[in-house]
């Protein structure tokens, strides 16, 4: 029953997009205002019959319906319950309805907050969400269905999930990434709008900034714990492997990162508009390319989901459909988006140009990256792009960009005299280089990277507590100070932090870490750094759903005992697969990581194993976290709530609410 | 002739940005020839057509009765096989879970001067129905065609 009800639901949501895709659209063209009083309906009703369809298949799992293929390959009734849910999204066509509920949420959200548009633009806004939910209910329907039955011949267990994605991770991860590659559909539609409507200007970005913070910040997350889950789980201690399917996250937050600093610009100076625009349809572009690179199959990791033609013929015609719309609708309408330019060399506005082509830049060296072999495929001649070619070419941009974060936002908009900022800005250099050597010294050996990555954390967080100071300078306790400072401006300086924090520990680890593969005896010790591991036990043990082999380690530093480690290797039953379980001492300042090979001989007492002492590695995700923090709390500024509905002349009311909103 | 200040600001602003572009594309090729790691079948090494001092990477299956492990360290010796042609390989770092005698392997590395190629890094998926595209085309290449699922 709930697997039709479950397909019936979607029949019924692929039928509701198209309504609202065509419908809200029309009415607002022919000024009929009952075709355009049908997109809030429509969007509410799109996003109630995607939540209780993936609730069906929610509910298949729990109860081992082995009926639903789906279900039967990518499940198993030995499965701990959380894992039975978050199984769902554990492979393509669950995780593609995951996907599209939400994206049904974004909808509704804009639906019930976007209240404080023009009536015509919100109705068009939400049509626009329903073209892009006809192209993906329609490709879940059409070549994903989850709910397909395997009668009359079902099997009596299923196959169990994939023993690597039975983790907490797993369970959070793609909803996260997700939010974030869907949330960037809503800046598209903003920006779809306006350019049907010819008018794109100050008014237009403050709608939308908070919408594109919202959808960069769920993607910093997704890509962070995607980080963190492979460092712990794929047993090779890594965090970053330039992977397709890493790159496929990373491409639309590059571009979305862009996106978000000329809104801003448009915001405040009503210049840079084409920049956002074309940022905007880019974004979300990026983010149906990273889908139809990791769901067709045309790249082999992970995450990529099985081979399957027909589905990557279908993201392309829609990667194509949306992408050709978005460029030529932005040919012939973006002429009619005028900007004036008028700042100087030396001004916000022209440290947020660098911004926006350094960002371009690193964009396309990471698309280049992950396309070539594609390309080259294409020509007869097989080759890969690993990590040292983007190693060699992704920190040039960074490093210029991380420079001028230590003075691009203390600069006024338009033109700014540097006198008064010399003195700061000179004593912050000279202080941040000084605080980098004796780090680098410190950790033992000098290397040019870790002085030149050092110093730019040093030079971008000081020079950002500098400017919440000169901002608060004029009172006097902590609290007042803090309620000086607009939230905008916070949020900003937070994530401004966390990208050098998460730079800090990016290189220290790379240049720091100690990593062996050893042979070890049980009873064998061996020296890293300062530490000494000592194999001391080996057993078998027995769980639900697999065994493993768990050797105890005992780590001393000092001739001190410090903490006991104990790897797994796992043999998971159902589907016979073996797995590597890490075990990670962690702390700010180090992890200690062990990971277990195989054993070498018969008896089970000589395995290899992988020791790594990895310094400061945790920083790369707290810098994450701080990252999204501050995206969150740039949110949520006021100036954003107080819109108000510009009915009247949204002209003038922009105007009005530019007023100098930086200190309030 | 005197250009207007608006339009000498624009064409600096172009002429910055052809520069700009340029420079990028130059760094972007220069890596790309020095970075890039070709895929070479065992049956091309065989025929020397092997880089020499280059990163690259070669795929086919482990030759049944081929592995040979030390005693004292995690030295592993083995033979790539496309089932045309042999190529020797010499990896001391812990093997992925799945690499087995008779399946297929890829594995990133160098040729040292004896012929060995010394892998630096060695692929096999978690997945046990997988089979690295470089596999198959490697054996497609050598003219044993394999079917695209092993399954019935």
């Amino acid at each position: 029953m709930h697997a039709e009800f479950g397909n019936y639901l979607l029949v019924l949501a692929f039928i509701l997009s198209v309504a609202l895709g065509v419908f809200p659209m029309l009415g607002a063209t022919i000024k009929n205002d009952t075709l355009v009083a049908t997109a809030k309906p429509l969007a509410l009703l799109f996003f109630v019959a995607m939540l209780a369809s993936f609730l069906c298949l929610v509910y298949a799992f729990l109860i081992d319906d082995f009926t639903i293929t789906y279900v039967a390959q990518h499940s198993n009734s030995l499965l701990p319950t959380q894992f039975k849910v978050s199984a769902v999204w554990g492979a393509h066509e669950g995780s593609f309805l995951l996907w599209v509920f939400i994206f049904s949420g974004w909808m509704i959200a804009v639906a019930l907050l976007g209240n404080n548009l023009p009536r015509y633009s919100y109705a068009r806004v939400l049509s626009v969400l329903g073209l892009i939910a006809v192209g993906f209910s329609s490709f879940l329907l059409f070549t994903s269905n989850p709910f397909e039955r395997t009668l009359p011949f079902y099997p009596v267990d299923g196959t169990d999930l994939n023993p690597l994605l039975q983790d907490f991770g797993l369970i959070i991860h793609p909803p996260l990434l997700y939010m974030g590659y869907v949330g960037f559909a809503v800046s598209f539609a903003f920006a779809i709008t306006a350019l049907i409507e010819g008018e794109w200007n100050a008014t237009w970005a403050r709608w939308t900034r908070p919408w594109t913070i919202a959808a960069w910040s769920s993607l910093t997350i997704g890509i962070m714990l995607g980080s963190w889950w492979a460092y712990y789980e794929l047993g090779w201690g890594g965090w970053w492997f330039w992977d397709p399917s890493e790159n496929a996250s990373f491409l639309p937050w590059l571009s979305g990162t862009a996106l978000m600093h000329s809104l801003a610009v448009t915001d405040k100076r009503n210049s840079f508009k084409r920049w956002a625009l074309a940022l905007s349809l880019s974004t979300f572009s990026l983010s149906l390319l990273g889908t139809f690179l990791i769901r067709s199959g045309v790249l082999t990791s992970v995450h990529s989901f099985t081979n399957d033609p027909e589905r990557g013929r279908f993201i392309l015609m829609f990667l194509a459909i949306v992408v050709g719309s978005a460029l030529l609708l932005f040919l012939f309408r973006s002429s009619k988006v005028k900007t004036k330019v008028d700042f100087s060399v030396v001004s916000k506005d022209m440290f947020l140009l660098m911004n926006n082509i350094l960002f371009v830049t690193a964009t396309f060296i990471v698309l280049f990256g992950t396309l070539y072999p594609l390309i080259a495929e294409a020509f007869g001649k097989k080759l890969s792009v690993g990590a040292p070619w983007f190693n060699s070419l992704f920190p040039g941009p960074m490093v210029a960009l991380f420079v001028l974060l230590g003075i691009g936002p203390m600069l006024n908009w338009k033109k700014h005299n540097l006198d008064k900022l010399k003195k700061p800005l000179t004593i912050i250099a000279i202080v941040s280089v000084s605080l980098s050597l004796i780090v680098n010294w410190l950790m033992g050996e000098f290397f040019a990277w870790v002085f030149v990555g050092l110093t730019l954390s040093f030079w971008v967080s000081f020079s950002g507590l500098y400017y919440l100071t000169q901002l608060s300078r004029h009172k006097k306790t902590l609290r007042e100070k803090l309620a000086q400072i607009s939230y905008t401006y916070l949020g900003m300086t937070l994530a401004h932090i966390g990208v050098v924090v998460s730079l800090a520990g990016i290189v220290l680890t790379s240049f720091y870490s100690v990593e062996k593969d050893l042979r070890m005896e049980n009873g064998e010790s061996s020296e890293i750094n300062e530490y000494r591991f000592t194999m001391s036990n080996v057993e078998l043990i027995n769980k639900d759903n697999y065994q493993a082999t768990r050797v105890t380690f005992d780590v001393y530093k000092d001739n001190q005992q410090i903490q006991t480690l104990y790897p797994e290797k796992r043999f998971y039953l159902a589907g016979r697969q073996i797995m590597t379980e890490a075990d990670i001492d962690d702390s700010i300042a180090r992890d200690l990581y062990v990971a277990l090979g195989e054993a070498l001989d018969e008896t089970g007492q000589v395995w290899s194993v992988r020791i790594y002492v990895k310094p400061f590695i945790r920083l790369i995700w707290l810098g994450a976290i701080l990252m999204a923090l501050g995206g969150i709390l740039a949110m949520l500024d006021k100036r954003y709530r107080n819109l108000k509905s510009p009915k009247v002349n949204p002209v003038a009311n922009s105007d009005k609410n530019t007023v100098d909103a930086i200190v309030r | 002739m005197a250009m207007k200040p608006q339009r000498k600001k624009r064409l600096t602003t172009i002429l910055a940005g052809i520069v700009g572009v340029g420079a990028i594309v130059g760094l972007v090729l220069y890596a790309s020839d020095q970075q890039m790691n070709l895929f070479i079948t065992p049956t091309e090494i065989n025929a020397g057509s092997a880089p020499k001092d280059r990163i690259f990477r070669i795929g086919g299956l482990v030759k049944v009765g081929s592995v040979v492990r030390s005693q004292t360290s995690l030295q592993t010796d083995f033979i790539i096989t496309d089932n045309f042609a042999d190529v020797n390989v010499t990896y001391d770092k812990i093997m992925p879970d799945l690499f087995r005698e008779g399946q297929g392997v890829v594995a990133m590395g160098k040729m040292n001067e004896q012929g060995i190629f010394v892998a630096s890094s060695i692929l096999a998926k978690h997945d046990e129905e997988y089979k690295a595209p470089e596999v198959l085309d490697a054996l497609e290449r050598a003219g044993h065609p394999v079917e695209k699922s092993d399954k019935g």
